[in-house]
Formats: structure tokens, sequence, C-alpha cells
């Protein structure tokens, strides 16, 4: 506790950095693996391969994949830039199925209502289609919220600042405050990120609502 | 990539006991204890929540909870916590794969729960009705219907566990991950890479035989092309209005 609040600052600028790592990912994660799942639901075909394609890559263990993506990227060993990169991939692959999953569960009805009003394929599929797949794609944006956090600490192995570096610094001064910290930060920050996603996916769901309040 | 291709055709890297097929066998001794002991507690724990139906909210949050701990610092706490109670190698050995048992068993719990839950209730009451006992319920009809879910729980398991087993070489344990942190150590990239490269290829099959062993132990009462079939009769039945 004394350690804690000696190192505030420290231990805040950590967080900022962890919550920069996975978040950027998520982000960008979720953006790709929109096209892909609708692939993936539209042309029957390619969804096996898209699953376990990406399925192959979620296998890769992180402190691996961190040290191949400077082969594939032509990094240094120290960018940040292949955490994000290594943890876009890890989203993708969780993200594709579930894009491509909540896609299917949208009732045929709506769509063929949809599409009766006079609604473009395009629009359809961003006002109507997206929308209602929310929820299920919001359930796998949590996990994949929660597994970037908890697998940016690793990087730290590397020496890529983040609240994973109080791990190995508490660790080799044989020192268990800052581990403990980074314990509790890491467990801090997956819950307001799981959080944060719930309260959005709530917030652009309004129709499930008022559903509930009935 | 060359100095990568340089390490793993370099012959000296492939004997002694600090070779690869050393550490190889090194990581999979690692895992397989790690499991088999997860599995211990997990499966029996797993159909006991899944026949009786009790504590399922525990296991959800469980499952949901262990995931938000980070891996990393835990196998650090562990060691240092543990550690200097044991002493010699076994105070490195003890606390890691305990770190590594406490995260593989929640998937194996989930997957055991979850398939004995899942189960067709009309199953449940035919057995129950042809006059099986409680535990001939559980060992003739659960267990069997589970397999499929019980060992997807074991796969996730064991891809966490080689996973993290790779960690545990820098609280000095053995297995691959020696040549990731020791490569790091001496600013060699060839051998991290390496066994980076190792780590991938050992995971991804470590994956694909638990895949075709999750395959064949789907009871051929449970086939898919026959439960297609029998879907396909109950949405018929639904459909037809009597």
């Amino acid at each position: 506790m004394k350690w804690f609040l000696g190192h505030l600052d420290q231990v805040w600028q950590l967080m900022l950095n962890h919550a920069v790592l996975a978040l950027i990912p998520l982000v960008v994660g979720l953006l790709l693996a929109i096209p892909l799942g609708w692939l993936a639901k539209r042309y029957r075909v390619l969804y096996s391969p898209l699953i376990a394609g990406t399925g192959l890559l979620y296998t890769i263990p992180s402190l691996a994949l961190f040290i191949l993506m400077p082969l594939v990227l032509g990094t240094g060993i120290l960018d940040p830039i292949n955490v994000v990169v290594a943890l876009t991939i890890y989203t993708i692959a969780l993200l594709v199925r579930t894009v491509a999953d909540g896609l299917g569960s949208v009732p045929d009805e709506v769509v063929q209502a949809a599409t009766a009003m006079g609604i473009g394929r395009g629009r359809r599929f961003w006002s109507v289609e997206l929308p209602l797949a929310v929820p299920v794609i919001a359930a796998g944006l949590r996990v994949a919220a929660v597994s970037n956090v908890s697998i940016v600490s690793v990087a730290a192995l590397l020496g890529i600042p983040q609240l994973g570096s109080l791990f190995t610094d508490g660790f080799a001064r044989n020192f268990l405050d800052p581990i403990a910290v980074g314990i509790l930060a890491c467990m801090v920050l997956a819950l307001a990120m799981d959080l944060a996603i719930l309260w959005i996916s709530r917030a652009a769901t309004p129709w499930l609502r008022t559903r509930v309040a009935a | 990539m060359n100095l990568l291709w340089t390490w793993l055709t370099n012959p000296e890297n492939w004997q002694g006991s600090s070779g690869i097929p050393v550490r190889i066998a090194e990581h999979l001794a690692y895992s397989a204890a790690t499991l088999l002991l997860a599995a211990l507690v997990g499966i029996p724990l797993g159909l006991w929540i899944g026949h009786t139906g009790r504590g399922r909210v525990a296991v959800v949050n469980l499952v949901n909870g262990v995931r938000s701990v980070p891996t990393l610092g835990l196998l650090f706490a562990a060691v240092l916590v543990v550690g200097p109670l044991l002493g010699g190698d076994i105070a490195f050995l003890l606390p890691s794969i305990f770190v590594l048992v406490l995260l593989a068993i929640p998937p194996i719990l989930a997957g055991a729960y979850s398939g004995v839950e899942g189960i067709d209730p009309g199953a449940r009451d035919a057995a129950r009705g042809m006059g099986m006992s409680s535990m001939e319920i559980l060992f003739r009809v659960e267990v069997p219907c589970a397999l499929p879910l019980i060992f997807s729980g074991l796969r996730s398991a064991a891809l966490q566990v080689v996973a993290t087993a790779t960690l545990a070489a820098s609280v000095s344990l053995g297995g691959l991950g020696r040549f990731l942190i020791d490569g790091q150590a001496y600013r060699d990239y060839g051998q991290m890479a390496g066994g980076a490269l190792l780590v991938a290829v050992l995971a991804v099959l470590v994956d694909l035989v638990f895949a075709g062993v999750q395959r064949l132990a789907v009871s051929p009462g449970l086939a898919p092309v026959r439960s297609a079939r029998r879907v396909r009769t109950r949405a018929q039945l639904a459909a037809n209005p009597t």
C-alpha cells in the first residue's frame, strides 16, 4: 500500500500505456472483423476456411507471436507496433466468428421486411442487420477486451513499458508490492473496458431496453 | 529471417541437455502434468455441477474472473510467495505448475459442466424411466453425451497451458520458453525467433491432436449426420400444424 501511494504517477502512466496497447487492437480488430464476418456469413463456402484460418493464428502463444512479428513487419523487437499487430490478430480471430454468427442470428423476416420497404443492400446492412447483431458482437468484444488486457502484460518480458513492467520489476527485486499492484490494476482496467463495452452496447440497442422495461 | 534459419539449422542447437529436443520434451512434460492435474480436479467437479445443477453461477463467474487475471503477474507472485518456503529447483517448478493448473481448471470445468447441462432432458428422463440409478445416468448417459464438450474444454486448456508454460521460462523453468528468454538476454534474435517458431508449431500441433481426439470422442449416436437429420424431422414436425 505504501509502495502504491509513493508510485501513483508511475502506475498511472503505465496503466495509460496499457490501456492504449489494449484498446487500439480492439478497435482495429473490430473494424477488420466486420467485413470478414460479413463475408463468412454471406458466402457459406468461406465460413469454414475463415474460421479455421483465424483459429490457427489464435493458437500461437502471445510471447512467440510478439517475437515473430518483426520478421513479418520489419520492425525492431522493442517496437510496441509488434504488440498492437499481434493483439489485432487475436482480436480478429475471436471476432470473425462472433460477427458471422451475430449477423446470422438476425431473423430472416426482418431482413425481408427491410428489403420490402425498399431499403438497399448497403443501407440494410448498416441500419438493420449490424445493429441487430450488436448484442452478440458485444459479447465477443468483451471477451476480446478482457483477454487483450491480460496478454499485453506479457510484452513486459520484451521490455515494452505497461503494467506488466511492474511484474518484471517486482520479480527482479524480489519485491511483491509492485506485482500485487500490477495484478489489481490489470483487473481494474479489464473490468473498466468490460463495463464500457456493455454500456455502449446497451446505448446502441435501445429497443432491447424498452422490452425489459415493459 | 537469416538469423532464424542459421539458428534452426545449427546442429549444435539440436544436441545436449539444453538442445531443442530436450526443451520440447520438457515443454510437453510440464503441459501434460498440468493438464492431468487440472483434469483430475476440473472434470469431476464439472460433472457434479452439471449433474446436480448446483453452483452454476459460481462457475460462470470463476471462468470470467480468471480470464481477467494477468497470467504473468500471477506466475511471478506465486514464485515469490511460495518459492522461499521450498528451496532448490522445486522452488520454481511447484509454484509454476500450480499457476498453470489454476489457469487450466476453468476451461475444463466449463466444458464438463456445459456438456452435461446441455444434454437433451428427454435422454435423461428415458434413462430414469429405464430404471437407471443417478450414478448410472451420470456414467452411462451424461458422460458419453458430454464427451465432445469435455474434450473441447481440455483442448482450450491445453492451448492455454502450452502458451503459459512458455512464460514459465522467465522464472527459470525449462521448456521451449528458455530459447525466447535466453535469446532476449544474450541479444540473440535468431535464438528468440527460432524458439518462438518452435513454440508456435508445437501449439498448433497440440491443438490439431486435440481436435482429432475430440472428433473421435463423439459417440456414434451423436454423429453430425444423424443429428442433422433428427433436427430436420423435428423442424418438420413443428412446421406441420396438427
